[in-house]
């Protein structure tokens, strides 16, 4: 009896492990995108999760995919775990990806050293290492439309616009709340070098990952320490519990900076009315009156194949996830254009993200006028610094408060680029870049 | 009829003490390692040396230094992932102050310093037993982590604080760092392990590890009879603080390539903890088959589904995934409680005698 069973349940194991794996269309590419619906930082991780797949979705309901290929979307759950995301490269390492998205930080620098070797680029937008802007040095890796740095330094100068220019700032008092991971680490370096500059100081309250729904005692500390403006790094379930507890030593919402990351509805929406007047960073539009996102509704999320709640459909974040994809498909259509494949490649994908030329008529053809900026990439700017603005809470949505402007590149970009030195010699043998340069 | 010693007599000394005394073990063991060695590395793909094979080696070692202690010396300890983080900063240290030495030398010296810190906190386990040992163990847990936090010197100061490791060679094969195959290190990973398990038996069955059993099933007896409990549960602490601090280092090495100090959280050692009681405490087989259980499995399953053309989405295989392990788990402890070690062993019981069942 045992024995039968044995050797039955063998047989089956035997026939599962051997079971034809499925051919994959003729002309389609595979573009995996890492997510997490699961785990404390689902609340942020679900709207970009809904946005990045809705927007490649409509590419293929709508036009077919990109001149005829079709992308073939694949989710992989990370539930913003590092160790799982490596099992994610690995495991779509093997169906020649054309881009990862790790949608980590901490995973992007985990797979920054493998994507050279593997030869797929890595798209880490708006999030990653920051120095990964200096394509001379990691050619593979791209953080458009500004990184980490850009995006502090653009806080800091709103910062001094308010206060009525940057020497203004000397004396300030100038919190930094950040979830002590890489994600939150992350800007400190150049913060410090500005304390330094510009003569302001600069606190750090570090939340640890696990008690990031629980930062009474960090904000006690901000009651204490009373900074003059508050500059917060947060994500997942660190948001709203900062915003809240925020409202609760009754600190001036006003003088609440988020990055891009901590600017989810949930996010703000978690301290309502009382909320209003915290603002955070932003590159890309917020509500549902573009083209663009009526076309989503329409192919896709009236059609039932997406998984977006209707109620948060086209919130900040979910748009975000939108302008992630449309890096993505933009990169291949560039790709067949300088190739003049069909069917591209991850090296061809990697010239095509690093060409990318997003011009006012070409966002007028997507139907985002007004809903992204333009958008130029070379090879030595991976990231192309661009403009942001700010938007603020009302009470009940994102609106937009003030001008795009520019982040202050001419201070960041020579700080990246010793820091892209560092991390060289810090993880020497760093190979030597050998990838050509196509001319735009 | 198959799996029966009659018939093999032993004639002397040596054949009587040999670790698998009986030949079908030698033939069995024979075969697993032959496998291991000659056909994984040149059958499996990328993904599951990668992402299966080798954190499941690694942390079937973890497993056994966490046996060794919980298991065969009877002291509870939640500290395992905090161990294991010490042996992986220790060797990121040792690496990066001297990076002409040998990763291999590196990854075993690494050891020692987990099993310094493992002995300062075992030191409690002197006065306080079970439970109460376990909270101490917990405190080192996260005393460790916030080391790893907050003392920059131990990730040189890196701005995103995490520990990126450096490429190394191995008779010159790259075995660490991105340009690493996962051959090489598959094999450096495997070498590793075996060489520890083997010694690990081997202590096990001599004077130090009936020393430690002594003091897990009675330790005032054990006393009584002359053995020493700070030796005794001094020298369990560092043996298996040595070997999590080998396996954490070589998680770093040559599975994650780069870890921020959440890897070594509360989460790791809880984990190690399951596969030691799932496996089978006071078992060195039980331990692989706890790793491959909790490690391998969820991977499997997950990954299963989609390879043979079955569409489901990402999440909600992540949440059947748990269910079915989480099932699996409460299964397994009420059909056998002592662990999937024990039903191995009740399968050899049955095919000693199998096809005659009362003979």
């Amino acid at each position: 009896m045992k024995m039968k069973s044995l050797i039955a349940g063998g047989i089956l194991a035997a026939m599962a492990s051997t079971a034809a794996l499925p051919a994959f269309a003729q002309d389609s590419v595979y573009v995996p995108l890492f997510s997490y619906r699961t785990g404390p930082f689902a609340g942020s991780g679900i709207p970009i999760a809904n946005g990045m797949s809705d927007y490649l979705t409509m590419l293929n309901e709508r036009d077919g995919g990109i001149n005829g290929v079709r992308i073939n979307i694949e989710e992989c759950e990370t539930g913003y775990d590092t160790q799982k995301g490596v099992e994610c490269y690995e495991q779509v390492k093997a169906k020649n990806p054309l881009v990862i998205s790790p949608y980590s930080t901490g995973i992007t620098l985990q797979v920054i050293p493998k994507a050279g070797v593997d030869k797929i680029p890595v798209l880490s937008m708006a999030y990653g290492l920051s120095a990964a802007a200096v394509g001379d040095v990691f050619p593979w890796v791209f953080n458009p439309p500004a990184t980490y740095w850009d995006g502090a330094s653009a806080i800091v100068a709103d910062i001094a616009r308010r206060e009525g220019g940057l020497e203004s700032l000397k004396g300030k008092k100038i919190g930094y709340i950040y979830l002590d991971a890489g994600y939150g680490k992350e800007p400190i370096p150049l913060l410090e070098d500005f304390a330094k500059a510009y003569g302001f100081d600069l606190t750090l309250y570090p939340v640890p990952g696990k008690e990031m729904q629980n930062q009474s005692s960090q904000w006690l500390n901000v009651r204490r320490d009373r900074p003059d403006y508050m500059i917060m790094w947060g994500w997942g379930a660190m948001n709203p519990t900062a915003v809240k507890e925020a409202i609760k030593i009754r600190f001036p919402m006003d003088k609440f900076y988020g990055v891009w990351w901590s600017g989810g509805n949930d996010d703000a929406g978690a301290g309502g009315e009382d909320a209003k007047g915290y603002r955070t960073m932003n590159f890309h539009g917020v509500g549902s009156d573009y083209p663009v996102i009526a076309d989503i509704k329409k192919y896709v999320v009236d059609a039932g194949k997406s998984q977006v709640d209707p109620a948060k459909f086209a919130d900040n974040l979910y748009n975000r996830g939108v302008y992630n994809s449309m890096l993505i498909a933009e990169g291949i259509r560039r790709a067949q254009e300088l190739t003049g494949k069909k069917v591209i490649d991850a090296t061809d994908m990697r010239a095509g993200l690093e060409n990318l030329n997003i011009d006012e008529a070409r966002l007028k053809d997507m139907g985002m006028e007004g809903f992204a900026g333009t958008l130029k990439l070379s090879c030595s700017d991976h990231s192309g610094h661009h403009q942001v603005y700010v938007v603020e809470w009302d009470g009940k949505d994102w609106q937009k408060s003030g001008e795009w402007f520019s982040p202050m590149t001419d201070v960041v970009r020579p700080m990246l680029e010793t820091a892209a030195e560092e991390y060289k010699a810090a993880n020497s043998p760093w190979p030597e870049r050998t990838e050509p340069c196509l001319s735009n | 009829m198959f799996y029966r010693e009659a018939g093999q007599f032993k004639t002397s000394y040596e054949a009587d003490q040999q670790v698998f005394p009986i030949l079908q073990d030698r033939i069995g063991v024979a075969i697993i390692l032959g496998v291991a060695i000659f056909i994984v590395p040149f059958v499996a793909n990328d993904f599951f040396l990668s992402a299966i094979a080798i954190p499941f080696l690694i942390l079937a070692l973890a497993t056994i230094g966490l046996n060794v202690l919980t298991g065969y010396a009877g002291q509870l300890s939640l500290g395992t992932g905090g161990f294991m983080g010490v042996g992986a900063y220790a060797c990121y240290k040792l690496t990066t102050l001297f990076p002409d030495v040998s990763i291999v030398v590196h990854i075993l010296l690494s050891g020692f310093a987990a099993a310094a810190v493992g002995m300062v906190f075992g030191l409690p386990s002197l006065r306080i037993k079970g439970l109460y040992l376990a909270v101490t163990t917990l405190a080192a847990q996260f005393f460790l982590e916030w080391c790893f936090i907050r003392i920059p010197w131990l990730y040189n100061y890196n701005a995103s604080g995490a520990i990126e490791v450096p490429g190394r060679q191995i008779l010159g094969t790259m075995v660490t760092g991105a340009s690493a195959g996962s051959v090489p290190r598959y094999f450096t990973v495997l070498a590793i392990v075996i060489l520890l398990t083997v010694l690990v038996k081997n202590l096990l069955r001599g004077r130090i590890g009936r020393q430690w059993m002594m003091i897990r099933d009675m330790d005032i007896a054990a006393e009584l009879m002359g053995v020493r409990p700070l030796y005794a549960k001094l020298s369990a602490f560092a043996v298996s603080s040595y070997l999590c601090g080998v396996a954490g280092a070589m998680f770093v090495f040559f599975y994650l390539g780069a870890a921020e100090p959440s890897a070594f959280s509360i989460t790791l050692s809880f984990q190690i903890l399951f596969m030691a009681i799932l496996g089978g405490l006071g078992s060195l087989v039980g331990c692989f088959f706890g790793a491959a259980f909790i490690w391998a499995l969820p991977i499997i399953l997950r990954a299963g589904p989609p390879m043979i053309g079955i569409p489901i989405a990402a999440e909600t295989a992540f949440h059947i995934t748990s269910m079915i392990i989480g099932a699996l788990i409460v299964t397994f402890l009420i059909l056998e409680p002592h662990g999937l070690a024990r039903l191995w062993q009740i399968g050899k019981e049955k095919l000693r005698v199998w096809p005659f069942p009362y003979a």
